[in-house]
């Protein structure tokens, strides 16, 4: 330790000439550098920038050079003091970056195991399907509206032009509810289509009326493969002044491009509903092959089975008795109804080929969807 | 309806060559849906007409076997002759048959060969008219007309080669099932011609009503039955002379069995023209003919042999012997036709529509006739049908039409449509201009008085046609729907989905998301399902709707529960391998109501508005229908993998996935043990959730919505389900009225203030529901707060200890509670004023004692 700076001792001041500095510097640099572990660089930090290192003890002399020699001395050890710190900071990062490497690599582990230890759940398709087809039309205005699958006969039938004795109330093969009370007609059925929602649409919902109804329907088919006594339907009704054919089918043509791409045509074909008329059958070109397979020699397409064209849904205008049985004055009011089969969408859409399969829960049917509404 | 191309070209004559391919488009296009086309007789060869010119009789077989020798006139062998085995015996030595020659095929591609049959070379068959395509009588050879020409080719001679189209007829559209029909419009299609199969070839003796009392007589007894009635009469004609082979290939090709001369050709002018015509044997006809309805008591052996009681509603042809046939539908076995009658009595009426299809459902007869009378015939047709008739049973039997007719009729008023000119255009979009109007309503036989508004009479053959809408179809289907636009539709402002539909898809969303698998079960059910419930008798699951008329007897009724069928599709999952099973359905069930419901819905006018009253009514004869959510568990939870074993599901997932559902709905809700069947009585809970009845105030019922937990033993069994399967069931509609009436959700004031955390262990009764302690635990940490926020800010059971630190008949519930402020840092005094307050009302409550607390105050 120095003495205060009253005299100079040229002996000690040696510690602070150049060269000395120089090698203090180098001898620092070279054990900072040497360090190969944490603690090493710890030791070389202490033996060459502590409190006992030479550099610290030099430093303590300039205050014994002489006034003219201490600036240039202050200075060199300033310079030494910072590579010093420098290399140490360097050296300390370049351990860091060594270790965290090596912990790294030792914990890497196999990130291919499975960890499915919770279920994956899923969706059914058919209500997810409709939900979707719901989303296409609600995205155009349309809300949704309901009605109970245990539904009277005046609704199902009667209220949209299916006169009693006709035919084609005959050909709905429906449920009816007994009589608990006894041999009387219940008047109550299951409801064999959507379209009874329609009636009750137009007689609690104000006009101009657009709404979709997605649900449940009941024929006594037996059950196959292209036949189910349970499936389910969605339908449009739109009721307001002016409406035509060609809304009709821009409104069909606008969902087919939303659930089949874009540029499909469509094709409207007489047919015959009580509640519409003009009545009519869609068909939208083959969203797969596009109508190529109709042409001679291209390969065969099974969704269109190479027609070209694919039967989508029914539609028409609402008959003007539907309007009138409902209140609705058919001289100011028209509107159009269109339905389709949810299952036919899922044969159409996503290559379901039995449609057993909707009904008899089976997981891994279910499974296959997922639980996102793009299935 | 399968339909001879050739039958119609002869009134619709094309151009040729005939484009089957364009036909079948065109008749599709304009509302006729051609279903198929078959090409027919084309893959037949080698078939020539034959003479018998010698049998000789084997008699060593079981059965009669003739051995004949017949010629071809020298087409294939040098003499013609040749020798032919042959099973069949109606036929005799100088008869013509068709004989397949050794190469030939029949239809179906079936090869004739020479071969040795019954110890004897033949060389060909002579076939039945089975074997050749032409219906379904195999029983004897088909003997053919004295001037069929020997050798000729027998596919040219009798015009076997056709195409025959399946035409898809929809129930409005009575008239195209005939010829006539659809040649009418097949002639539109192509804008050709249309010769009326129905004016052509009247002999100008049919058209007198010619002397009285000359035909039978008839009258009508009620015209709501019947409003037209015609007979014509032939006499002398012989029984045994055989249906031209022409109409008999026609009549194969419409599916029509042949049967005699007189049935023959009813049916085909049936087919050619839509009349059904009924023929009967004078010779048993007793008095003069009345149709009226049945009276009571009365019955009818029908042709089928079968004899049927009548109803007063069904309409019947009587004579003075009573009831001899069921209007359109099926005649009387007494007045029949027989192989002996000579004197033929030949009806063509116009029946009731409803009236028929009604009958022809009571007595489950479907005739070729009642479908055709069910969708309407020509009223104007009975002469002309009858006289065609008429005219052709004498020219082919030899005998003799009377002259004259009997028509006895009720007027029948025409439908006048009043339409606008311009209606068409307004319903297609598309400007036809009302020339084209005009034009296309008078090519489908309608009259029309022209105008800014048209007078419009449809054609006695389109009682479908009665409202200006349908007058627009037929002139939009005629000009080609393709002329329809495509308008981009306008924008709408709908609301989205409501709160309820939004809910229903979170819901399932939720469930999935927890590993549930979205399955839909068979809605049907049957009292047997109750049992395997183990349901109480008076159980409101119980109140299940029966069917009139179920698809299988086993499941007669609608399902009250969505259990029983989620349950079968469990058992058949793990009988496919699937044991760890978690399932959800949401569906829809059907209950009677507690007074007894459903009722009779009554059948409202369809001619106006139903008032309020009358849709109530309908509305209240309704079941009642819950929507509900149902979850069923099998196996394991978690799977065992290389992390180790797995868990196997429990009553707590169950209960979990309900709490799931109703924490996805937002509803407030309660947990207690509950007893409910199906479920283990210890292993349930019992949800409720807070309603307020309308115009109640503030008046709030807990409503239980359902149950959780692990399933019966006995129901396990009943199932053959996997031991400890556990499953839950929700009202959702009751969960969904609640939850739309829940106000918007009121952001947190998130405090930013650190918490204070509290462990408390709590002994309690071993009976009392950690459920009960906690809402104490918040109860009184509310109350400590004394209207300002409560500092309670969580409750966490962390850990649930029995032995014998806490004693027999007891458990420890330990809980971490965690405080904090909105607005400042707690103080250890504000928070154990509060752990204090909530531990005390734990304590008051349900007897909790702080467990510390006890081993300073020892038991008590």
């Amino acid at each position: 330790m120095s003495a205060p700076n009253k005299s100079y001792d040229p002996v000690r001041a040696a510690v602070l000439a150049p060269a000395e500095v120089e090698r203090m510097t180098a001898e620092g640099l070279a054990a900072i550098a040497a360090a190969a572990s944490f603690d090493e660089l710890k030791a070389a930090e202490v033996a060459h920038r502590g409190r006992q290192a030479p550099l610290t003890l030099a430093s303590a002399e300039i205050g014994a050079l002489p006034p003219e020699a201490k600036a240039e001395a202050g200075r060199r050890v300033g310079v030494a003091r910072n590579a010093l710190d420098d290399a140490i900071a360097t050296r300390k990062t370049e351990l860091e970056a060594d270790r965290d490497q090596r912990v790294l690599i030792d914990e890497a582990a196999d990130v291919t195991l499975p960890w499915n230890r919770g279920p994956a759940g899923a969706r059914h398709p058919v209500p997810m399907l409709a939900d979707r087809l719901a989303d296409v039309f609600i995205g155009m205005g349309y809300e949704i509206a309901e009605g109970p699958e245990v539904e009277a006969e005046w609704y199902n039938f009667d209220a949209l032009n299916f006169p009693p004795d006709h035919p084609a109330r005959e050909m709905q093969d429906t449920f009816f509810v007994a009589d608990p009370g006894g041999s009387r007609r219940s008047g109550i059925v299951l409801r064999t289509h959507t379209s009874p929602v329609q009636i009750r649409a137009m007689l609690t919902r104000p006009l101009p009326l657009y709404v979709v109804s997605p649900g449940k329907c009941f024929r006594s088919d037996a059950l196959d493969a292209t036949h189910s006594p349970v499936f389910h339907q969605i339908e449009g009704l739109a009721v307001d002044e002016g409406l035509t054919m060609a809304d009709l089918r821009g409104a069909i043509s606008a969902f087919v491009a939303a659930m089949f791409g874009e540029g499909l045509r469509t094709r409207l074909g007489p047919d015959f509903f009580p509640f519409t008329e003009p009545s009519a059958d869609v068909s939208m070109e083959c969203h797969v092959c596009r109508g190529e397979s109709t042409k001679p020699g291209a390969p065969p397409c099974r969704v269109c089975k190479s027609q070209g064209w694919i039967e989508i849904a029914g539609c028409g205008m609402v008959n003007p008795r539907v309007l009138v049985a409902c209140g609705i004055d058919p001289d100011r009011y028209s509107g159009f109804a269109f339905g389709l089969g949810i299952e036919r969408s899922l044969m159409i859409r996503n290559g379901l080929s039995d449609i057993r399969d909707t009904i008899e829960g089976d997981v891994r049917f279910s499974a296959a969807f997922g639980s996102e509404a793009s299935c | 309806m399968l339909v001879p191309l050739s039958w119609l070209l002869e009134y619709a004559p094309l151009p040729e060559p005939v484009d089957v391919g364009e036909v079948a488009r065109r008749l599709t296009a304009i509302g006729l849906e051609i279903e198929g086309v078959e090409q027919v007789g084309h893959d037949i060869g080698a078939i020539v007409v034959a003479q018998v010119l010698e049998i000789s009789e084997l008699t060593e077989f079981k059965k009669p076997i003739r051995y004949c020798r017949v010629t071809t006139g020298g087409t294939c062998t040098p003499d013609g002759e040749r020798s032919v085995i042959c099973g069949a015996a109606n036929f005799s030595v100088g008869d013509k048959v068709p004989l397949a020659l050794p190469g030939a095929v029949l239809p179906g591609g079936f090869e004739i060969g020479a071969s040795k049959r019954y110890g004897r070379m033949s060389e060909g068959m002579i076939c039945s008219p089975s074997e050749l395509g032409l219906g379904d009588d195999h029983t004897g050879i088909m003997v053919l007309p004295p001037d069929a020409p020997v050798g000729a080719d027998f596919v040219d001679y009798a015009g076997l080669r056709d195409t025959v189209l399946d035409v898809n007829v929809t129930p409005d559209k009575g008239h195209a099932l005939s010829i006539r029909g659809i040649a009418r419009e097949l002639a539109s299609a192509f804008e050709v011609e249309f010769t009326d199969p129905a004016d052509a070839g009247l002999p100008a003796w049919t058209q007198a009503p010619g002397p009285d009392g000359a035909v039978w007589q008839a009258s009508i007894a009620d015209p709501t039955a019947c409003d037209r009635f015609a007979l014509r009469e032939v006499r002398g004609i012989d029984p045994a002379t055989p249906t031209p082979l022409p109409m008999r290939v026609r009549l194969a090709r419409a599916d029509v069995r042949g049967v005699s001369l007189a049935v023959d050709v009813t049916n085909y002018l049936m087919i050619e023209l839509g009349q059904p015509l009924h023929a009967f044997d004078r010779a048993t006809l007793d008095g003069p003919i009345v149709v009226r309805r049945a009276a009571a008591g009365e019955t009818l052996e029908t042709l089928d042999h079968v004899v049927r009681a009548l109803d007063p509603d069904d309409i019947v042809i009587t004579d003075s012997s009573g009831p001899i046939g069921l209007a359109g539908t099926m005649g009387g076995l007494a007045t029949e036709v027989s192989e002996t009658s000579t004197d033929l009595v030949i009806e063509a009426a116009h029946f009731s529509a409803p009236g028929v299809a009604r009958m022809s459902r009571r007595h489950r007869l479907f005739s070729q006739a009642s479908a055709r009378f069910e969708r309407g015939v020509d009223y104007d047709l009975q002469l002309r049908a009858s006289a065609k008739a008429a005219a052709m049973l004498a020219g082919l039997g030899g005998g003799t039409a009377t002259e004259g007719y009997t028509l006895a009729s009720a007027p029948i008023e025409p439908v006048r449509i009043e339409m606008a000119a311009d209606h068409p255009d307004r319903v297609a979009g598309v400007g036809y201009g009302s020339d084209t109007v005009v034009s296309r309503l008078r090519e489908v036989g309608c009259t029309v008085q022209a105008g800014p508004v048209l007078t419009v009479t449809p054609p006695s053959w389109r009682p479908d046609l009665i409202d200006p809408n349908d007058l627009a179809e037929e002139v939009i289907r005629i000009e080609g729907y393709e002329k329809i636009g495509t308008t981009t539709p306008r924008a709408i402002a709908g609301k989205g989905r409501t709160a309820t539909q939004r809910l229903r898809i979170a819901i399932a969303g939720a469930l999935a998301g927890a590993g549930y698998v979205e399955v839909l079960s068979s809605p049907f059910g049957s009292a047997d399902d109750f049992d395997r419930l183990l349901l109480e008798p008076g159980d409101p699951r119980r109140r299940a709707i029966s069917l009139a008329n179920p698809l299988r007897d086993e499941e007669p009724q609608l399902r009250t529960s969505l259990l029983p069928g989620l349950l079968r599709v469990a058992t058949r999952n793990a009988g496919r391998g699937f044991a760890d099973l978690a399932l959800f359905e949401v569906g829809n069930v059907a209950m009677t109501k507690p007074d007894g419901g459903p009722g009779v819905a009554p059948i409202l006018p369809v001619d106006r508005r139903p008032t309020p009253e009358e849709t109530a009514e309908l509305d209240d004869a309704l079941p009642g229908q819950p929507r509900l959510v149902s979850v069923v568990l099998t196996g394991h939870r978690e799977p065992a993998g290389w992390w180790g074993p797995g868990r196997p599901a429990t009553f707590r997932d169950a209960i979990e996935a309900a709490r799931t559902v109703l924490s996805t709905a937002r509803v407030p809700y309660t947990i207690r043990a509950g007893r409910c069947e199906p479920w283990h009585p210890g292993r349930c809970a019992e949800f409720a959730i807070r309603t307020s009845g309308a115009g109640e105030s503030a008046d709030e019922r807990l409503v239980s919505v359902g149950y959780a937990g692990e399933l019966h033993p006995r129901v396990i069994t009943a199932f053959r389900l996997a031991p400890r399967a556990c499953a839950v069931e929700l009202d959702l509609s009751a969960i969904e009225r609640v939850a739309a009436g829940l106000p918007p959700v009121q952001a947190p004031a998130i405090s930013g203030y650190p918490p204070a955390t509290q462990d408390v262990a709590l002994v309690v009764g071993d009976a009392v529901p950690a459920a009960e302690v906690e809402a104490a635990l918040v109860a009184g940490a509310g109350a400590a707060a004394d209207g300002t926020e409560s500092l309670l800010e969580d409750v966490r059971l962390f850990d649930v200890y029995t032995g014998e630190q806490v004693g027999a008949g007891r458990k420890s519930l330990a809980y971490t509670l965690r405080f904090r402020a909105s607005d400042r840092t707690l103080t250890d005094e504000e928070v154990a004023v509060a752990r204090d307050a909530a531990v005390a009302a734990a304590r008051e409550r349900t007897g909790a004692v702080l467990r510390g607390a006890i081993a300073g105050a020892g038991p008590s």
